[in-house]
């Protein structure tokens, strides 16, 4: 995800605000007139899932090689030619319609798309058409099938270099997703959809009620909870919820340090952000009741 | 303490049943399909959909919980996919593609459809004549795999063997099975490289004639050009129709890449794109009859005028099809 590793999330408390920016977030402003705030599905993500999805079909493949085989031989080779036929045809259903069939499902996902939290969806935020998705999946043909044909095309004289040129060529469109904003692939451009994540996450517990410390010896002035913004709150999140022993140790040590806090000798530091988490986020929501959203720790409003 | 006055926290309290149903419901669809869900419960998704989406609102106002926010990011997002995404079935979905959607994109690319019809005439006229004048050109336009014994050089009787040769019928439809795959290969090949502004399909469109016009010079110079006619007509007019909408689908999407017109070019290539591939789609389906027809069609009639018949009859049937409620068809 996009917030700080554990490492950097000391170093975030006392680093220059340079905000978080979210290359990737596209707003999707719903019928009801709220925006959904979408990620993009990064390119790393969608080679995985392609990987993961070229895998699956090689193993059906090899499947299907195995019965028919299996089946010419049963049949003392009679049957040659039907198996022949289901051998050809399983080939082409899967290299023309698995990632059709996959995302005309309501999760408009192949399993690879699914593994890795992702899906397909209408740039303009309408319904996915069967047609887009056919349209996204026949350009595969020159971004996928025809670099794979040029790879393992056997190099025979002239071949070799013909193959080298079509490889180049054939790049442009393999790469393409890495050169512009949306990283669309060219197929995703002519059908007028992106991939963007959709990731199922869980409702985890609220901070301020399962990490509560038993007594009420944590009171913080108002100096000590106004020296931190939204900023620094969702990394203190984070390192709660992480909950590794040195970073905790470490930040706490930090805080301590910054709004003068006295640590007494029994003290936990896991109580001690508990605390005060509860008191920032406290302080912090009351003052965006009131319309001031402190950013971070520079912001003075 | 502090976090008993915690707004964000008694919001969170208050509306938490609402959402863990809501993420029940989706969890329900996502294993099997939109049936599995019982009325009541179908009622129930749009409005905990928008309780779900008013909540949102108000965490990213008033609540600094990341995780409450991205979870409601989340399950908001998987909702609204479900709420304004399609409910219709696959079988709703193909029925509805034969029955409107790819002869209204066979009518909206005519235009295409008469450029590509025209580059492979060019293409059959120019190869017949060359070929006819001097016949080493046969090899440059045929390549070897796919004369297969058959051109200038072969006898008179090898040639015709070749019309009727039904192989002892063995082998048949694995032989359309081939080709099927091999066509719908080249079809969908035409219509992705079309992206590069139309100038690859457009060859492969004048190409792909002249491999045509120089097989039928080759048997014309025999003698043979109406026995050729039937053998190839019976499966070619199916195919060559399919192969020449898949060009005019490339043609389509190479021209609106390079001249978007009043929409922006990308939404103007997506609106293109669609149309395209739904032709794409039925071009498919027309390579498959074509496969059958050539494979087992063209090797079980040996008769030239049946051949002509069957062949007539799909010149007839797919234009009216295609075609029809918009009366006469645009050239194909």
């Amino acid at each position: 995800m996009k917030r700080p590793r554990p490492q950097t999330a000391a170093g975030a408390m006392t680093a220059s605000p340079s905000g978080t920016p979210q290359p990737l977030e596209r707003s999707l402003i719903t019928p009801e007139g709220v925006d959904l705030r979408l990620r993009l599905g990064e390119v790393s993500e969608r080679a995985g899932a392609v990987l993961i999805d070229l895998l699956i079909m090689l193993g059906v493949l090899i499947v299907a090689s195995l019965i028919t085989a299996l089946g010419f031989i049963g049949a003392r080779g009679k049957g040659g030619d039907v198996m022949a036929v289901i051998w050809l045809l399983v080939f082409f259903l899967l290299r023309n319609l698995y990632f059709v069939l996959f995302e005309l499902t309501p999760r408009a996902a192949t399993p690879g798309k699914r593994a890795m939290g992702l899906r397909v969806a209408a740039r303009n935020g309408g319904r996915l058409t069967a047609d887009a998705i056919f349209a996204r999946n026949a350009m595969r043909e020159i971004e996928l099938y025809l670099p794979l044909s040029f790879l393992i095309a056997n190099g025979d004289q002239v071949g070799a270099w013909i193959s080298l040129a079509g490889l180049v060529w054939c790049g442009v469109f393999l790469l393409f997703p890495l050169f512009n904003r949306n990283k669309l692939r060219v197929g995703d451009l002519v059908a007028g959809t992106w991939v963007v994540k959709a990731p199922v996450r869980r409702l985890v517990p609220d901070l301020v009620q399962t990490s509560r410390p038993s007594d009420n010896r944590f009171v913080f002035s108002q100096a000590q909870v106004d020296a931190y913004g939204v900023k620094e709150l969702h990394v203190l999140e984070d390192v709660l919820r992480r909950y590794e022993i040195k970073t905790v140790a470490l930040v706490a040590a930090r805080i301590r340090l910054k709004i003068g806090w006295r640590a007494s000798p029994d003290e936990s530091d896991g109580d001690f952000l508990a605390a005060y988490y509860a008191a920032l986020r406290g302080r912090l929501e009351t003052r965006l009741l009131l319309g001031k959203r402190r950013k971070d720790k520079f912001d003075q409003s | 303490m502090a976090e008993l006055q915690l707004k964000s926290y008694r919001f969170r309290a208050e509306r938490e049943g609402d959402w863990r149903r809501l993420e029940a419901l989706l969890a329900k669809v996502g294993r099997g399909s939109a049936k599995s869900l019982s009325d009541e419960e179908l009622l129930a998704m749009p409005v905990l959909y928008r309780q779900a989406l008013s909540s949102l609102s108000v965490a990213r106002a008033t609540s600094l919980d990341q995780s409450l926010v991205d979870y409601l990011e989340s399950l908001s997002s998987r909702a609204y996919f479900f709420v304004y995404g399609t409910r219709s079935t696959l079988g709703e979905r193909v029925s509805g593609f034969f029955a409107r959607e790819w002869p209204a994109a066979a009518r909206a690319l005519w235009r295409e459809t008469l450029v590509s019809f025209l580059l492979t005439l060019a293409g059959v006229i120019a190869a017949y004549f060359l070929t006819r004048h001097d016949p080493d050109w046969f090899s440059a336009f045929v390549p070897g795999d796919l004369a297969n014994g058959r051109g200038p050089s072969a006898s008179t009787e090898a040639m015709r063997a070749t019309l009727y040769d039904n192989n002892g019928g063995k082998g048949l439809s694995v032989f359309a099975a081939f080709l099927f795959t091999h066509n719908s290969g080249v079809a969908i090949f035409a219509f992705a490289l079309g992206f590069a502004f139309c100038l690859p399909t457009a060859m492969l469109m004048a190409y792909n004639g002249c491999m045509l016009g120089a097989f039928l010079a080759a048997f014309a110079m025999r003698g043979l050009g109406f026995e050729a006619g039937g053998w190839l007509a019976i499966h070619g007019v199916t195919e060559l129709s399919a192969v020449i909408l898949a060009g005019a689908a490339g043609l389509r999407i190479g021209w609106t890449l390079a001249f978007p017109g009043d929409l922006s070019r990308p939404a103007a290539m997506a609106q293109a794109g669609r149309q395209a591939a739904t032709l794409m789609g039925g071009v498919v389906v027309m390579l498959f009859c074509a496969g059958i027809l050539e494979g087992v069609g063209r090797q079980t009639i040996q008769n030239d005028f049946a051949r002509y018949g069957v062949a007539l009859a799909t010149l007839i049937l797919w234009p009216v099809y295609l075609y029809m409620p918009r009366g006469a068809g645009a050239g194909r």
